[in-house]
C-alpha cells in the first residue's frame, strides 16, 4: 500500500503487535496507567490502537475526521508506553505520536481546541490569549528582580505566570531563592512560551520560531544557567533547544534548592507534621529520568513522612496534563480523567498533602480534588510551596 | 448502520463507551494475527452485567450479531465480528470481587486483566497464585477461559479451564445464569452440584457471554526459579519429560525450539520451573529431578543442564511478533499426546522453511504428562502482504496437520474450526447444533464460529 501521507515513521509503525503492554504500570496492576485509555476504555484510546489507526490514516485506510483528531491529541506524551513496551523500537512510541500530529499540522486538520492553543502561543506567546503584558503580575511586590547580569536566568514559564494556582508556586520558587540569595532574575514581560507543548503538538515551525526567539533573547542578555519552575520548560530548553543553537546550562528547581539547604544558605521550615506522597511529572521524570532531586528535599525534612503511591517514578500515572490537554482538556470530565484516578491514588497512601513539582501537575490535581470531594483532606502543594512554608 | 441502535447503546453504556465511528470499528474489525479485518456495525464497553444483558436483549429484539472481546489476544480471528453486529469490549468490567485465601479462589470480572489479578494476588495476597498464561498481561481471565487457556501452572493442574469452581454468564436470550456452588446461594468454592460449566468453556462466546468466573489459587511459594535443560536429540523430549513428571515437583514444564538466535537453532531446551518455601525445599526437589529421575541422561552426555535458579521473568510473547520486524505473528496451538513431540517438532522446521519463515515451536506439559499443548508460530511482516500470505498458509497447512496426525486443533480460528467439526462425529455435531440453536434461537452470538452447517 502506498503512503498518502508523508510521514516519517513509515518505516516503523507497522512494528506495532498492539499487545497491550503499554497500557499497565510495571508491576501490572491495572490497564489504566496510559491516561487515554484510562479516561476511554476504548482500543482505539490505547497507544497500540492509536498507532495502528495513524498508519491506517497514513496508509489511506480511513479518512482524517474530528474523532481521529481527538484520539491523536488525547496522548499527553507521558511515555508510560515507551516505558513499558518490549519492542526495541519502543523510544520512538511517542514520536509517532507526535509526527502524525505534524502532518495534521500540515494539512491545517486540527482538533479545535488545539488550533486553538497553537494560535494563543503564536499571537500572545502564551496558550491563554492573555496580554504579554500582564506576564509579570504575579511578581508584583515580591522583590524579584528583572534579568539583567545575573547568574541565573529563573524561567518561569506559562502556568506560573498566568495561571492563578501556579503563580503561588512561582511565587514560592521565587521567595527561596531570594531568600537563599541566589542571584537571579527574571523575564517578566520579556518571556514568552517556551515551546514544549508546541513541540509536542506537532506545530514544529512555531517551535523553532519560539526557540530562535529565546535562545535569542537570552544570548542578548548574557544567560548562561536558567532554573525552571516547570519541568515542561526544562525538557524543552535541555533537549530540543540545542538543535537551534541554544546550549545553556538547565536545572529544574529541585535539582538546584538541594545544595542551598546543604550550604546552610535557606533553613528548612519548621512545625511541619503532614504524611506527604510524591507525584512525579512526566517531564521530569520518565522524560528526563529525574526522580530522586526532588524526593531528596522532600525526605531531609523535619516531620515529614514521604510515602509513595503504587504507581511512581517510572510507571507514575500522567496527571493528564501533558502535550497540552491541560488547555485542551481531552482528558476531562469523568471519574476516569486521569487527574482524578491520580488524586484517589494519592489518597489510598493516607498522606494529607499531594505534592508535585509541576505547575501543570499542580493545577490539574488540585482540581480533581476538589472535583472528588476531597478538600478537607488532601492539599495538593508544590514542593516549592512546603519549603516555603506555604499555605 | 441504524442509528436507533447506536442511540441505545448509548442510553446503555454512556456516550463515551459507544461508537459507531470509523475509528472504533476500525480498530475492532482487526484482529492482531494473519485474518482479514471484519468490521462491526457498532462498539459497546459496559461496565456492569446490567448493562450487558440491556445489550443482548437489544441485539435479540433487533436480531443483530453480538461478539464479546476480550483482551484481544487470541490472535486466532475469534472475536472479529464476522457478521457484523455489536463488539462488545468486556474490559471495563473488570472489578476483583472477592479473595478467599483459605477457600484458595479468586471471584472476578470477566474483563479482569491476568496482569491486574497476578499484581493484585502478589501484593495482597503473596502465598497465593493463578495460573497465568503466556499471553500479555492484557488478555483477560473471561477470555482466556472462553478459549480452553492454559498457564503456568498447567502441569499439577491441567488447563485453565479446569480450574473452575464457578461460572456467571449471561445467556444469548439475555438470562443470567450461575453454575457451581454459586447457584445455590453457597458462595463460589466448588463446580459442583452441576458440572455443566463445560458448555460456556472453550465455546469462545458462541453460547453466551462469561461475566465472573470464580478461578481456583494454588499455594504461591517464596521462592519461584527457572531451570533450563538442552537436549539434542528431540525423540529424548518425551521420556524426560515423563520422568520429571513422575516425581510432581514441578510448577511448569515447557519446550522450545527456534531458529533464531542461531545457537538455539536445532536444540530442545526444556524450561522446568520449581519453587520453595525454601532452600531446603528447593534442593529437595532439585535433587529429585535431576539426581533421581534425570541422572541417566546427564551421566550419558545427551541433556545438558544450562541454567539452574534463575529468577522467574514474567513471559512477553510480544517479541516474538518483531524478530522480523514486522510486528506480527501467529501460531496454531493443538493438543497432543507428549510422545507425539519429536514429529510435530520435525513438522514445524518443515514447513515453517517452505513458507521462508524461521520456526518456532513450543510444546507445555499438561496435568501429569497427560497431554502437551504444542504450538507452532509463524512470525510474518505487518507491513509486507506476502508475508503475510506465507504466514496464513502455513498456518492453514498446519491446521489440517494436526488433524492428519490425530491431534485437536486448540483455540482454532475458523478455518481450523471447520476442519475439526469435519473430523468430528456426526452425532456429536448434531447435539452441537441442537444446544446452540435452543440457547441462541437468533444465532446472534459470536455468529460464524463454531456454526455446524
Amino acid at each position: 500500500m502506498t503512503a498518502k501521507i508523508e510521514y516519517k515513521y513509515d518505516d516503523m509503525i507497522h512494528r506495532c503487535f498492539r499487545c497491550g503492554y503499554c497500557k499497565f504500570p510495571a508491576d501490572w496492576s491495572d490497564v489504566t496507567n496510559c491516561p487515554s485509555y484510562a479516561r476511554f476504555r476504548l482500543e482505539s484510546y490505547s497507544s497500540g490502537g492509536r498507532l495502528w489507526l495513524i498508519r491506517a490514516w497514513v496508509n489511506g485506510e480511513i479518512e482524517w475526521s474530528e474523532n481521529l483528531a481527538k484520539i491523536v491529541y488525547s496522548c499527553t506524551a507521558c511515555k508510560n508506553c515507551e516505558e513499558k513496551c518490549p519492542i526495541s523500537f519502543s523510544d520512538n512510541l511517542v514520536n509517532m505520536v507526535i509526527a502524525a500530529r505534524s502532518a495534521m499540522v500540515e494539512t491545517g486538520l486540527l482538533p479545535s481546541a488545539v488550533k486553538s492553543f497553537l494560535k494563543n502561543v503564536h499571537l500572545h506567546g502564551n496558550p491563554y490569549g492573555l496580554a504579554g503584558k500582564k506576564r509579570s503580575q504575579w511578581m508584583e511586590g515580591t522583590g524579584i528582580e528583572q534579568y539583567q547580569d545575573q547568574e541565573f536566568l529563573y524561567y518561569v514559564g506559562d502556568e506560573g505566570s498566568y495561571d492563578t494556582r501556579a503563580q503561588s508556586a512561582a511565587k514560592a520558587l521565587g521567595e527561596l531563592l531570594l531568600k537563599a540569595g541566589v542571584s537571579f532574575g527574571v523575564l517578566g514581560n520579556q518571556e514568552i512560551s517556551d515551546g514544549n507543548e508546541v513541540e509536542t503538538l506537532g506545530e514544529d515551525g512555531l517551535l523553532e520560531e519560539l526557540a530562535k526567539k529565546n535562545i535569542k533573547q537570552f544570548k542578548d542578555l548574557g544567560v548562561k544557567k536558567v532554573i525552571t519552575l516547570s519541568p515542561h520548560s526544562f525538557n524543552v530548553f535541555k533537549n530540543s533547544y540545542p538543535k537551534f543553537g541554544g546550549e545553556f546550562a538547565i536545572f529544574h528547581y529541585t535539582q538546584i534548592l538541594p545544595q542551598l539547604f546543604q550550604s546552610g544558605k535557606l533553613e528548612k521550615p519548621a512545625g511541619l507534621n503532614m504524611k506527604v506522597t510524591y507525584h512525579d511529572p512526566c517531564f521530569l521524570g520518565r522524560w528526563n529520568g529525574e526522580y530522586n532531586a526532588p524526593r531528596t528535599l522532600l525526605k531531609d525534612l523535619d516531620g515529614v513522612e514521604l510515602t509513595e503511591m503504587g504507581q511512581n517514578k517510572k510507571s507514575s500515572l500522567c496527571c493528564g496534563g501533558g502535550s497540552g490537554n491541560f488547555y485542551t482538556d481531552l482528558l476531562g470530565g469523568s471519574e476516569d480523567s486521569p487527574a482524578r484516578i491520580r488524586v484517589r491514588q494519592a489518597h489510598e497512601t493516607g498522606a494529607q498533602v499531594l505534592a508535585v513539582a509541576c505547575p501543570n501537575c499542580l493545577t490539574m490535581l488540585e482540581d480533581a480534588v476538589k472535583v472528588e470531594g476531597l478538600e478537607e483532606k488532601l492539599q495538593v502543594k508544590d514542593i516549592s510551596e512546603i519549603l516555603n512554608g506555604s499555605e | 448502520m441504524n442509528s436507533a441502535i447506536y442511540k441505545s447503546l448509548v442510553e446503555i453504556v454512556g456516550e463515551d463507551y459507544a461508537s459507531d465511528r470509523p475509528e472504533e470499528l476500525f480498530t475492532y474489525s482487526k484482529d492482531l494475527g494473519t485474518s482479514e479485518p471484519k468490521w462491526p456495525d457498532y462498539v459497546a464497553a459496559p461496565k456492569s452485567v446490567e448493562e450487558l444483558q440491556k445489550i443482548i436483549l437489544l441485539a435479540n429484539e433487533a436480531k443483530i450479531s453480538i461478539v464479546p472481546l476480550g483482551g484481544g489476544l487470541s490472535l486466532a480471528g475469534i472475536a472479529l465480528p464476522l457478521h457484523g453486529g455489536i463488539l462488545i469490549d468486556m474490559k471495563r468490567m473488570d472489578e476483583i470481587i472477592e479473595v478467599n485465601g483459605k477457600a484458595r479462589y479468586a471471584l472476578v470480572e470477566a474483563g479482569v486483566s491476568q496482569g491486574k489479578l497476578f499484581a493484585y494476588l502478589k501484593k495482597h495476597h503473596p502465598t497465593l497464585a493463578h495460573s497465568l498464561p503466556d499471553a500479555p498481561p492484557a488478555a483477560t481471565i473471561g477470555g482466556n477461559i472462553a478459549i480452553h487457556g492454559q498457564g503456568d501452572l498447567a502441569h499439577p493442574h491441567g488447563f485453565n479451564s479446569d480450574m473452575i469452581n464457578g461460572l456467571e454468564v449471561i445467556l444469548p436470550t439475555g438470562e443470567i445464569c450461575r453454575f457451581g456452588s454459586c447457584s445455590i446461594g453457597s458462595g463460589w468454592f466448588t463446580q459442583h452440584p452441576l458440572p455443566d460449566m463445560a458448555f460456556f468453556l472453550g465455546w469462545g462466546g458462541t453460547t453466551g457471554i462469561i461475566t465472573k468466573v470464580s478461578l481456583r489459587l494454588f499455594p504461591c511459594k517464596k521462592i519461584r526459579e527457572l531451570d533450563m535443560l538442552v537436549v539434542t536429540d528431540e525423540e529424548l523430549v518425551p521420556d524426560i519429560f515423563h520422568e520429571i513428571t513422575h516425581v510432581g515437583m514441578t510448577e511448569d514444564l515447557v519446550v522450545f525450539s527456534q531458529a533464531i538466535p542461531p545457537m538455539t537453532d536445532r536444540l530442545h531446551h526444556i524450561i522446568n520451573n520449581i519453587s520453595g518455601d525454601s532452600e531446603e525445599e528447593l534442593e529437595f526437589k532439585r535433587r529429585l529431578i535431576y539426581d533421581d529421575r534425570l541422572s541417566k541422561f546427564i551421566e550419558q552426555g545427551t541433556v545438558g543442564i544450562v541454567a539452574t535458579s534463575q529468577d522467574l521473568e514474567k513471559p512477553s510473547v510480544t517479541k516474538t511478533a518483531d524478530w522480523r520486524k514486522g510486528g506480527g505473528f501467529e501460531y496454531v496451538g493443538s493438543v497432543f499426546p507428549v510422545a507425539a513431540y519429536p514429529e510435530l517438532y520435525r513438522k514445524g522446521v518443515e514447513i515453517s522453511t517452505r513458507h521462508e519463515i524461521p520456526y518456532t515451536v513450543t510444546g507445555r506439559v499438561i496435568g501429569a504428562n497427560h497431554a502437551i499443548m504444542f504450538s507452532w508460530s509463524y512470525a510474518f511482516n505487518r507491513a509486507d502482504p506476502k508475508s503475510v500470505q506465507h504466514a496464513n498458509e502455513a498456518l492453514h497447512e498446519t491446521d489440517d496437520l494436526v488433524l492428519e496426525f490425530g491431534g485437536t486443533i486448540w483455540k482454532p480460528a475458523v478455518y481450523g474450526q471447520q476442519i475439526v467439526m469435519k473430523h468430528m462425529d456426526a452425532n456429536t455435531l448434531a447435539l452441537m447444533k441442537k444446544l446452540k440453536n435452543m440457547v441462541d434461537p437468533n444465532n446472534i452470538m459470536n455468529p460464524g464460529n463454531w456454526e455446524v452447517a
